[in-house]
């Protein structure tokens, strides 16, 4: 298969700081594709480079099969960005600010209507396109930058941050819209996110860059998994004959006792924890409570970034206006 | 063909922000009548300008100036679409960075131009006669002016990052091109130090070239039409040319 984007050492220098290191990466047609990492691991740099805002240092990659160092303009009219800060004309309508979209990327006139039709009714707004962006909620605003995004047919969609500051209702519906996207449009999409529950349930792929590398590319699950699986704690007053039981039966065998918790390492707790129960009171060891660990998105980034997200930090400052326009948006 | 629609797209939102902006368009109208009407009338008969009404001196320099206030804001507007990230949208797209530059000032400058004519009616106000002819001929003129002033503008907010600079801008820009464009007193009977200082103000022989054409044989010229024109023309393209290639740069 084609990749659709393909990076080849691919580096960005600022100063004495490297940003993103000779970093080399493939991403398939059809992918949602993830790209975690801390604060100031590079992410925004490496987007900024393939959406050729940003110039490299050296290397180079291609987009769409095109060259970002001397193709821009086919670059920029296959590809759809939705940044991380607003980027919208809040005191124009959400069609004016699509139709200026339309303009901008030279969408055929006699397609633009149809188009705005189609994309408002995707993510939802057709009621509110008459309305000025300035009375739309921070999820509205959102919504009507990826419907912006789609509107010029991209093959590869970029979304930096998608979800951030949005409710837990609004992003649940977010993700929703995000997969509709890749069945329907059959679309690449790159997504940068700070969640880790957001990679896991939206990404096929997702790598791990810290330091301007990738540290970490497979699919969620087998990076999961890759941890060792899952975990039982069980409260007992007597560990040590627990463990001397599920190991003697063969049930475990990786099995630590400590501090008055014993702590099993299974492959799949939710199975072999109804066992080890009838076992333990088979025995006649007493149970004070029990809890299962299962491993999730956010150990595997602190096992290979090891340390936890780091808050917003790093990022470059973002301008007063747009800290206040999105402080009213909230 | 890409190109001209990203142009015309841009245009359109720079006259439609415009025209929406209810206060804006208020002020474009009062500002000058307290000029003309209050400090006019007060200058008027305390200054001792016999020859002619000045009311009817300042006007053309009135027209000037809310020009320039205009063009300093609107060009000074790319630092708000920075500010509120409308600006990436654009700079991401397609559209080549001379054409956004273009579109911007072409949007702009129609901004400016409107808010120049606005003022005209109050002419008859004060009593000056402005026919047909006239406006139609001071419109080249300020088409001049606009196009170097705006492109000042949007030079400065190529190169200032956030709204901080704006107060210096009126302080250092728009204040001393204003007072020292001969507006509202004639530079025949000032200091020659001012005088020099003044003709090294573009928008001076701006204001010379209003009052040619508007006034007529009461006003005697600083300088002949045509070299008014001509430096206001060469003005205009060396502003073009900062700009596009100030604008080029930013990232």
């Amino acid at each position: 298969m084609n990749p659709v984007i393909e990076t080849f050492s691919l580096t960005k220098r600022f100063g004495s700081n490297t940003a993103v290191n000779a970093l080399s990466l493939r991403i398939e047609k059809g992918e949602v594709f993830g790209i975690l990492g801390p604060n100031g691991a590079g992410k925004s740099t490496l987007l900024s480079m393939l959406c050729t805002i940003l110039k490299p240092t050296s290397g180079t990659a291609t987009v769409n099969g095109f060259d970002i160092l001397r193709q821009h303009h086919e670059i920029r009219q296959s590809i759809g960005i939705v940044f991380q800060d607003p980027s919208v004309d809040a005191d124009m309508t959400g069609l004016e600010n699509l139709q200026m979209h339309a303009d901008l990327y030279d969408v055929p006139v006699s397609e633009v209507g149809e188009r705005i039709t189609s994309v408002l009714r995707l993510v939802q707004l057709e009621d509110r396109a008459s309305d000025y962006l300035s009375t739309y909620s921070g999820g509205m605003r959102r919504r009507l930058e990826i419907a912006r995004g789609l509107l010029h047919y991209p093959k590869v969609l970029f979304l930096d941050e998608p979800t951030i500051g949005l409710d837990p209702q609004s992003r649940e519906h977010m993700w929703d819209h995000i997969r509709m996207l890749r069945k329907r449009e059959d679309m690449t999409i790159i997504l940068t996110t700070h969640y880790m529950e957001e990679a896991d349930r939206l990404c096929d792929r997702v790598a791990i860059i810290d330091h301007g590398r990738i540290v970490a590319l497979d699919k969620p699950s087998v990076l999961k998994k890759s941890l060792g699986g899952d975990t039982i704690i069980l409260g007992i007053k007597d560990g040590e004959s627990l463990r001397a039981l599920l190991v003697g039966n063969g049930m475990a065998e990786k099995v630590e006792v400590h501090n008055g918790e014993v702590r099993v390492t299974v492959a799949n707790a939710n199975i072999l924890l109804p066992r080890i129960m009838e076992a333990a009171a088979t025995a006649g060891i007493y149970i004070d409570y029990v809890y299962l660990n299962h491993p999730d998105m956010n150990d595997v980034f602190i096992h290979y970034t090891g340390r936890d997200l780091r808050h917003e930090e790093a990022k470059a400052p973002m301008g007063k206006m747009a800290m206040m326009r999105r402080r009213r948006v909230r | 063909m890409s190109e001209v629609r990203g142009i015309y797209t841009l245009w359109l939102r720079e006259v439609k922000k415009f025209l929406r902006e209810k206060p804006r368009l208020l002020n474009a109208f009062v500002q000058p009548l307290l000029w003309l009407f209050i400090f006019g009338t007060g200058m008027r008969f305390s200054a001792g300008v016999t020859e002619y009404n000045y009311q009817e001196f300042i006007f053309p320099g009135l027209v000037c100036q809310a020009m320039l206030f205009t063009a300093m804001f609107m060009g000074i507007s790319v630092i708000w679409d920075r500010e509120f990230g409308f600006l990436k949208e654009i700079l991401v797209s397609p559209v080549s960075r001379p054409s956004i530059f273009l579109g911007k000032m072409l949007g702009a400058s129609t901004d400016v131009m409107l808010q120049g004519i606005i003022i005209f009616p109050f002419a008859y106000l004060i009593g000056a006669r402005i026919g047909l002819l006239v406006f139609l001929e001071a419109l080249p003129i300020m088409l001049l002016i606009t196009t170097g002033l705006v492109c000042i503008g949007l030079t400065f907010a190529s190169v200032m990052k956030s709204f901080e600079g704006f107060g210096l801008i009126q302080t250092f820009i728009n204040l001393p091109m204003f007072f020292l464009s001969g507006a509202l007193f004639p530079l025949t009977n000032v200091p020659d130090w001012l005088r020099w200082v003044s003709f090294c103000n573009p928008l001076t022989y701006g204001v010379d070239a209003m009052r040619t054409v508007m006034m007529g044989n009461v006003f005697v010229p600083l300088f002949p039409l045509y070299i008014d024109i001509a430096v206001l023309f060469g003005f205009a393209v060396v502003m073009f040319l900062v700009g596009t290639w100030a604008f080029s740069r930013t990232e």
